[in-house]
């Protein structure tokens, strides 16, 4: 990151009694990418049948007790490298007590004062190109809860437990962003990275990522005020409604002499508007203590080293390499790196060919036609590959740009090869110099009124004449050769 | 430390433990008590004793990341008082 780059201008709030600044802080918490849970052998795949992927430790058994799953500790030290955060060799879990029917253990195994992850830093860019430089707290792992299903039956809540237990982190940041812009753009960032790490897939809709949204107001400049929380947002649009709304609501609360009192809120989505959770108001006496089911958590420098040797390459540092060394503007090589998935193409597309061509072709038809069709790059009907072999085409003469973009087209509903269309349809670019002149003599008998103009100074007119004779040739004419025997031939 | 009458309602109620009024009183003597005893291990000199977790000198077992477990949704829900279509049903909870 260069030293150039500017801090974003905060969102302010115009009041009665002036400008008032956003204060946010988020916990976002990421479902861990593993097969089985955080401390039982049962699975932890979305979409089966109620209370299947649960084991008797899930359900809270007496006398069944949790080991930790290897691959979740990994998967937490993985992020926290990533994160560039602080790694801690030794951690403990403890229990958080509350009742609630889909937390059948009465207590959660999470980590409180000693967490796996300390202090890292994420660099969050917004549209402006201006970087908030957010830092993260602490990164701990815990056990999902059950979920609770009202709408089944008159008189019952259904609990399914398939997600009990399942391993999820929580990243704390610290409350350093200043608008709901950051706050949305931060998400992104680390939905970003865990999915390029593949610690999380960072599905929101499915609820492998959601956030706890902290935010207060002050005077700029002034002491931070008291916070409301609001609990488990599930989309960066509601992530920024949420955010807007609570603020305006501290604003004028403050404003009309009243106080912010803590509380968890929580965000309807049907009107845009937070509320308070009452009933969770005298449950937040979670008398945190070491669980004593479970021995602290220790690994060796030698467990760090060995995941941090690989590590992938993250977004940040494959932004720098694409404009370094591939020559990408700053922003194409944003919106390519944005998903591992797109860099993964792009990377295929222009190993061995011309980056800026590549990139121009990925983000601009390709995107072009994804988003029409509503279709992931994943589920591309041209492969990278097959893009690849259609920019050799071009940059071999054997078609025009022109030609490709149909081609192109083609291929997007076919399947099939660019090569294969062009010699199904005699799309070969015409480079036979004698060919095409008889076509701009052709042209030129036909346009001798035109003829006369241009080389009595009417410059412009080359373009009519270089139009003709593409049209002539259905566009499989070499421009450049066109061009040359046109000029020749006119000046002659 | 000691605790008043309305410290332990508050603890009986966290634990989901109904204790009557004229219980109360006797509890909060009975729970003053123990503490006491529990206070008395603060006589001894820990400076520079770290804190521990645990009394057993060992690392923590880790499992292999493999799906061993669960599938028998029937043994799950074999005590639950009521369940239906593969849920547990207990009575109804709405913010």
């Amino acid at each position: 990151m260069s030293d150039t780059v500017k801090a974003p201008a905060p969102q302010l709030i115009q009041g009665a009694t002036g400008d008032w600044e956003i204060v946010l802080g988020l916990e976002i918490h990421a479902q861990v990418v593993s097969n089985a849970k955080l401390f039982s052998g049962a699975a932890t795949e979305f979409g089966a049948e109620p209370n299947t992927q649960v084991s008797l430790v899930d359900a809270a058994m007496p006398g069944m007790l949790p080991v930790i799953n290897e691959v979740v500790v990994e998967q937490a030290v993985r992020t926290g490298l990533g994160l560039k955060a602080q790694i801690n060799n030794f951690s403990v879990f403890d229990r958080k007590n509350y009742f609630y029917p889909d937390l059948p253990q009465g207590y959660q195994i999470s980590q409180f004062s000693q967490p796996i992850v300390g202090e890292g830093i994420v660099h969050v860019e917004l549209a402006d190109g201006s970087v908030r430089e957010v830092g993260v707290e602490r990164l701990h792992l815990e056990q999902d809860a059950g979920k609770s299903v009202h709408d089944l039956h008159p008189q019952q809540t259904y609990v399914d437990l398939n997600r009990s237990g399942v391993a999820l982190m929580e990243i704390v940041s610290k409350p350093d962003m200043r608008s709901s812009e950051e706050a949305s753009a931060y998400v992104r960032k680390i939905r970003s990275i865990l999915r390029y790490l593949g610690t999380c897939d960072g599905n929101m809709e499915q609820g492998s990522m959601r956030a706890d949204v902290n935010v207060s107001v002050r005077k700029p400049g002034g002491d931070l005020g008291t916070r409301a929380e609001i609990k488990n947002v599930n989309s960066l649009k509601f992530i920024q409604q949420a955010i807007e709304y609570e603020a305006q609501r501290q604003v004028d609360i403050i404003e009309d002499g009243g106080e912010i009192k803590q509380e968890t809120r929580l965000f309807d989505a049907g009107s845009g508007t937070t509320r308070s959770m009452r009933s969770k108001e005298e449950a937040h006496d979670y008398r945190y203590f070491p669980d004593p089911d479970l021995l602290p958590l220790e690994f060796d420098d030698a467990f760090v080293a060995r995941i941090k040797a690989d590590l992938p390459e993250l977004p940040d540092d494959k932004m720098d390499r694409f404009q370094a060394e591939l020559g990408l503007s700053h922003y194409d090589a944003g919106v390519l790196v944005a998903e591992r998935e797109i860099a993964d193409y792009f990377e295929i597309v222009a190993a061995g060919r011309d980056a800026k061509i590549a990139a121009n072709w990925v983000s601009g038809n390709l995107f072009g036609l994804l988003n029409k069709d509503a279709t992931a790059i994943t589920d591309s009907p041209v492969s990278a590959e097959q893009l690849g072999g259609l920019l050799d085409l071009m940059a071999d003469g054997t078609i025009s740009g022109k030609i490709a973009k149909d081609v192109f087209e083609d291929m997007f509903a076919s399947g099939k090869d660019a090569a294969t269309i062009v010699d199904e349809k005699g799309l070969k670019q015409v480079s036979d110099t004698g060919a095409i002149e008889a076509m701009v003599d052709e042209v030129m008998a036909a346009n001798q009124d035109k003829v006369e103009e241009y080389r009595g100074g009417k410059d412009k007119l080359m373009g009519f004449f270089v139009g003709q004779v593409m049209k002539a040739s259905k566009g499989q004419a070499n421009p450049g050769v066109v061009n040359q025997i046109l000029k020749d031939k006119l000046s002659g | 430390m000691s605790l008043d009458k309305a410290t332990v309602a508050g603890i009986a109620h966290l634990a989901r433990i109904r204790v009557d009024d004229d219980r109360l009183e006797t509890m909060v003597g009975e729970l003053n008590n123990i503490l006491g005893w529990i206070e008395q291990l603060g006589e001894v000199d820990t400076d520079g004793v770290a804190p521990m977790t645990s009394v057993a000198d060992m690392q923590a077992p880790m499992r292999q990341d493999v799906v061993n477990d669960g599938n028998y949704q029937d043994r799950v829900l074999a005590n639950a008082p009521a369940a239906a279509d593969g849920f547990f049903g207990v009575p109804k909870v709405i913010e």
